[in-house]
């Protein structure tokens, strides 16, 4: 085994994993009725294909991409489509968001599906056909796949190809059962990346506290070339930045991507996805979820993607009693939903439903004693207590000359803050505030250019008219000079532009424009 | 007695010298400060502080002929924004130029619109369409919310909606939980 | 069903500042014995003395600035401040000193300046420096420590009456009982010509620096050893201040062993083990970054020897922290890290 190079900072948290990934994955109950989000992914809102009465095959696309950075959305089941609406979707708001909802048949009809042999189409088509179905990274951000499997645009060869299975937040186990049993299909995946890619080595990062996961995949790599390099338990090493580093020694510039510095990160999941889509022509349209904290049956399932929260707690056994928190992702960074209603999507890895035995008790906030703890826990190498003082006093443009956007909010320094200052809601805050400010000057710049262009519009129109009116004059006097030559009569010119009285009233309540105009 | 006058006259005289010359040859063309003033404005148009829009205002503050505080869409952060700029003191929005409000767009009831054209030309960053004797609309991504298309309207068709919230514009709020008030652990659990 | 939302992480660690500041307590203990061993009931006293005040200044300073007054009391800090002070008073101190001390410290340096975790300079620091500047003959009265001068006997109660009352046993002299400290005994008999290696035979001074004060000393070290081994102070702060005195007085021992004390002498002299790892270690007015804190320490070093041997007082650490309290907020601007992923140079 080669080298491995720690990153800074991190953390050994508690781990309570054995709750969940004891037993096999198993598929959750087709719902009655499913909801699912048009934005599941980072990027752009799929724009809906589906209209309310029409039916819906399984897998039939009823989200289009909109854009590049985009995915697509497809129908979980077969069923009836009741409504295209706003619905509440999983988000720390809490709002809503548009969604399909599908009244489903029972009868699991599936679309026409086509397996296809990525190995002699070019790799845009294989793109295509990724895209098409809807693959997205399923560690959690849920980052269209197809952008990040381009190598265009990347002048020199991808060095490494890392598959993340490190999962290093406490609880979730999804990752770690599908490594386990579907080793060999994750593989499968994997060679497709690689073949759109064409890394020069390919290194499989899993976290060391999962020997059984580590055994499956060494085992479906036996013959590949690709490495399992296991890494050592410790809390943040499953960020992608984090891991590259842990890896390959590289560090992923402040404000660039892995693909930068020539290395490129997929999930497992997302790898066991594109083999479903390649091999048997399957869009995404489940995935799997860890149930686990204070339910009666933690357990890892397998969800259609639209399946209300609330559906997988009771096929789990239910809540234990004293649930305060419904927690969508992980503890440390993970995030409470205010309803169990919502729907599973792309980016729902786990859901841990949490009493005061799995929280943090709640206890007083005590000033900033400037300890340093955040700074040694620090996966960035970030100073989180100037964050801090900068962020609470709203000094947003010293918060980001201490680098504040290469904060991943990992939670390490909230996890050890003494004074238990609620240190990465700062950040949060902070970051939300500069981005708005950023949109506001954007917008005032548009309306600057409007309202400049519109001034220049009303001083060329009014030199127009006053060019035009110089023609007329003369014209206008040699005509009335020769009139007059012939027949004196009364001038016409000067009455067309006296306005009537009650024209007049009405300019004064705010037009701008000159009698004459209005006239003209 | 003489050399200390003579040594100083000469020095004034050496010193109003290099003065004017630097007057003359490093002059900065143009008034940057006005620029930065209308940096900081909010570019609504809207007229409340007094003048035919954002840049003659910002003109009017450069010369001294208007105070920051009469900026209602800028607000509190726009006044403390150019009390920095300027080096003066922040003081509260003049009461007499309006109050500060959450951020609205204009809507034109299109059932009642008569297709006038009078918003459309009030409006001072040319956000509405229409024609005459056609149906107005306005382009919301683009209304600054000044209300000025508000009055002309014969019809009274025209009304503001405080910009909705949705996931794609949420933030994250401010902790609430602060240091030292008394009962933070309840406000933190709030 | 609805739920409470609260943002992530929603699980935290155990520690807590109480926790911090409870360490550094139990971290002063070896070192506080050693002193009671050698210089008798005078510091337990002092300790007691100390504390009451700052609990009772704290409380009073939380009820007029309106915070919470139970929840700031269990965090320590006031007990850790008391008792940074006390160790550091002459045994016999008069109480009316450890009260103006205690008050200079918890009222004036830290709550006018904003309470924890905003004041600029180390309260403790601050209530002694008022301290050795107000009564310079009171601070520098020293016992002589016991087993050199047999005279060493007061009981508790003697005790009391030296520190409430002024009042000394018929059968001692002030002059018998207290005495200069070994830096203050170097420091005169320097200036009366003597070299270094003979003043050092007196018997004020022991195997490595003062006689009794190497052992209160080694047990500062021992704690502090501790609270670095546990976390909670930074190692690069003692680091920085020992070899800063260390390599400075090396220099000028080598320079002139007959004028300057070896750095051994120095290290394990006065405050200098104390303040490295309890006094410069206070996080609020210390450095926070991990270079920063390397040269706060080694500012604080240097300085120390520099008041020491140069200066008009026999110990510098305090004076040292406090002009290096100052420097801090420059030191960190200058020592940020290099984030993640950001160029090198």
């Amino acid at each position: 085994m080669s080298g491995l190079f720690p990153f800074h900072g991190g953390l050994k948290t508690v781990r309570h994993k054995t709750e969940s990934n004891q037993q096999p994955i198993r598929w959750s109950a087709l719902p009655h009725r499913l909801t699912v989000p048009l934005r599941q992914h980072i990027g752009a809102i799929a724009k809906p294909l589906a209209r309310a009465g029409e039916r819906v095959l399984k897998g039939q696309m009823i989200g289009q991409p909109d854009g590049y950075i985009s995915a697509a959305i497809h129908a979980p089941t077969s069923g009836k489509v009741i409504a295209v609406e706003q619905q509440p979707v999983p988000h720390p708001s809490g709002l809503p968001d548009w969604c399909v909802v599908i009244e489903s048949d029972g009868e699991e009809r599936w679309v026409e599906r086509q397996a296809v042999d990525y190995r002699r189409l070019h790799p845009s088509e294989v793109r295509n056909r990724l895209r098409s179905a809807g693959v997205v990274g399923l560690g959690g951000a849920a980052f269209p796949s197809a952008v990040k499997l381009n190598p265009s645009g990347h002048a020199e060869a991808l060095e490494t190809l890392i598959l993340n299975g490190a999962e290093c937040e406490p609880w979730i186990t999804c990752d770690d059962r599908i490594m386990r049993e579907r080793a060999a299909e994750i593989i499968a995946g994997l060679h497709v990346i690689a073949h759109l890619l064409e890394p020069r080595e390919v290194l499989i990062g899993i976290e060391d506290d999962k020997p059984e996961a580590i055994a499956a995949m060494v085992a479906a790599c036996a013959g590949t070339g690709f490495a399992v390099r296991p890494v050592p338990t410790r809390y943040p090493s499953g960020s992608v930045k984090q891991l590259v580093k842990l890896l390959t020694a590289k560090e992923t510039p402040v404000d660039g991507l892995p693909v930068d510095v020539g290395v490129q990160c997929f999930n497992v999941g997302t790898a066991y996805t594109i083999y479903r889509a390649i091999e048997f022509g399957e869009p995404v349209i489940s995935r799997t979820v860890t149930i686990t904290g204070h339910v009666n049956q933690p357990q890892n399932l397998e969800v259609l993607l639209g399946t209300p929260f609330s559906e997988l707690i009771a096929q789990s056994g239910g809540y234990r009693d004293g649930v305060e928190r419904l927690i969508m992702g992980g503890p440390m960074m993970g995030f409470a939903v205010h309803d169990d209603g919502v729907p599973v999507t792309k980016a729902t890895n786990c859901l841990l439903a949490a009493s005061a035995a799995e929280l943090a008790p709640l206890r007083p906030v005590m000033p900033c004693i400037r300890c340093g703890a955040c700074v040694d826990a620090c996966p960035a190498n970030l100073l989180p207590q100037q964050l801090y003082w900068h962020a609470r006093a709203k000094e947003f443009d010293k918060a980001q000359d201490y680098h504040l956007f290469s904060c991943i909010e990992c939670g390490c320094c909230s996890y050890v803050c003494p004074s238990h200052l609620p240190l990465v809601q700062y950040y949060r805050y902070a970051k939300n505030e500069i981005w708005a400010q950023e949109k506001e000057k954007q917008k005032a710049e548009l309306a600057r250019q409007r309202h400049q262009a519109r001034l220049e519009r009303l001083e060329r129109e009014k030199q127009e008219r006053d060019a035009k009116l110089r023609q007329k004059r003369p014209r206008h006097a040699r005509w009335r000079w020769k009139t007059r030559l012939t027949k004196p009569s009364r001038p016409i010119a000067p009455r067309r532009l006296r306005p009537r009285p009650n024209q007049r009233l009405k300019l004064a309540s705010g037009a701008i424009e000159s009698p004459c105009t209005l006239k003209r | 007695m003489w050399v200390a006058v003579i040594a100083l006259g000469v020095l004034a005289g050496a010193s109003g010298l290099m003065l004017g010359f630097a007057a003359v040859r490093l002059r900065v063309e143009g008034d940057p400060v006005v620029e930065k003033i209308d940096a900081i404005l909010p570019q609504t148009q809207c007229g409340q502080c007094g003048f035919a829009g954002c840049r003659p205002y910002a003109e009017a503050i450069a010369a001294g002929e208007a105070d920051i505080n009469q900026c209602p869409p800028g607000g509190e952060t726009g006044i403390v924004a150019l009390a920095e700029l300027l080096g003066r003191d922040p003081k509260p929005l003049n009461p007499e130029n309006g109050a500060e409000k959450p951020k609205m767009v204009a809507v034109i009831d299109e059932r009642n619109c008569i297709g006038c054209t009078l918003c459309i030309q009030a409006c001072p960053v040319d956000a509405i369409l229409g024609a005459a004797k056609h149906m107005h609309t306005v382009i919301a991504k683009e209304c600054t919310g000044c209300e000025l298309c508000i009055a002309p309207c014969p019809v009274d068709c025209i009304y503001m909606t405080p910009i909705a919230q949705t996931i794609a514009n949420w933030k994250w709020t401010y902790p609430l939980a602060d240091t030292g008030a008394r009962g933070s652990v309840e406000q933190a659990a709030a | 069903m609805h739920f409470k939302t609260l943002t992530s992480p929603h699980v935290l660690g155990e520690t807590s500042v109480g926790q911090v500041m409870r360490r550094v307590l139990y971290a002063m203990v070896p070192g506080a014995t050693a002193l009671i061993w050698f210089f008798g009931w005078g510091v337990l006293v002092n300790l007691a003395v100390a504390t009451v005040v700052a609990l009772m200044a704290e409380a009073a300073m939380l009820a007029v600035r309106n915070k919470p007054i139970a929840t700031h009391l269990a965090d320590y800090s006031a007990v850790v401040t008391a008792w940074l002070l006390a160790v550091a008073l002459p045994p016999l101190a008069p109480w009316w000193m450890t009260v103006i001390g205690v008050l200079s410290a918890i009222v004036v340096a830290k709550h006018l300046y904003g309470g924890l975790g905003y004041n600029p300079f180390n309260p403790a620091m601050i209530g002694y420096v008022v301290l050795l500047i107000s009564f310079p003959r009171e601070m520098s009265s020293w016992l002589i420590p016991q087993g050199i001068g047999q005279a060493h006997a007061l009981s508790l109660i003697e005790t009391l009456q030296a520190i409430f009352n002024g009042l000394l046993p018929d059968r001692l002299a002030a002059d018998a009982l207290t005495g200069a400290t070994p830096l203050d005994a170097l420091r005169t008999q320097l200036g009366l010509g003597l070299a270094v290696a003979d003043i050092r035979n007196s018997p004020v001074f022991g195997i490595v620096a003062g006689s009794g004060w190497e052992w209160a000393a080694s047990g500062f070290l021992a704690g502090g050893l501790w609270l670095i081994y546990t976390r909670v102070a930074a190692w690069q702060i003692p680091a920085g201040l020992l070899s800063g005195l260390a390599v400075i007085s090396t220099i000028f021992y080598l320079i002139d062993p007959q004028r300057y004390a070896p750095p051994w002498f120095h290290l394990w002299s006065g405050a200098a083990i104390f303040g490295a790892f309890f006094i410069a270690t206070d996080p609020v007015t210390a450095s926070t970054t991990p270079r920063g804190r390397l040269l706060y320490g080694a500012g604080v070093g240097v300085l120390t020897y520099i008041i020491r041997s140069f200066g008009g007082y026999p110990d510098g650490v305090a004076f040292a922290v406090l002009l290096m309290n100052i420097a801090a907020p420059t030191i960190d601007l200058y020592t940020q890290p290099k984030v993640f992923g950001a160029r090198r140079g």
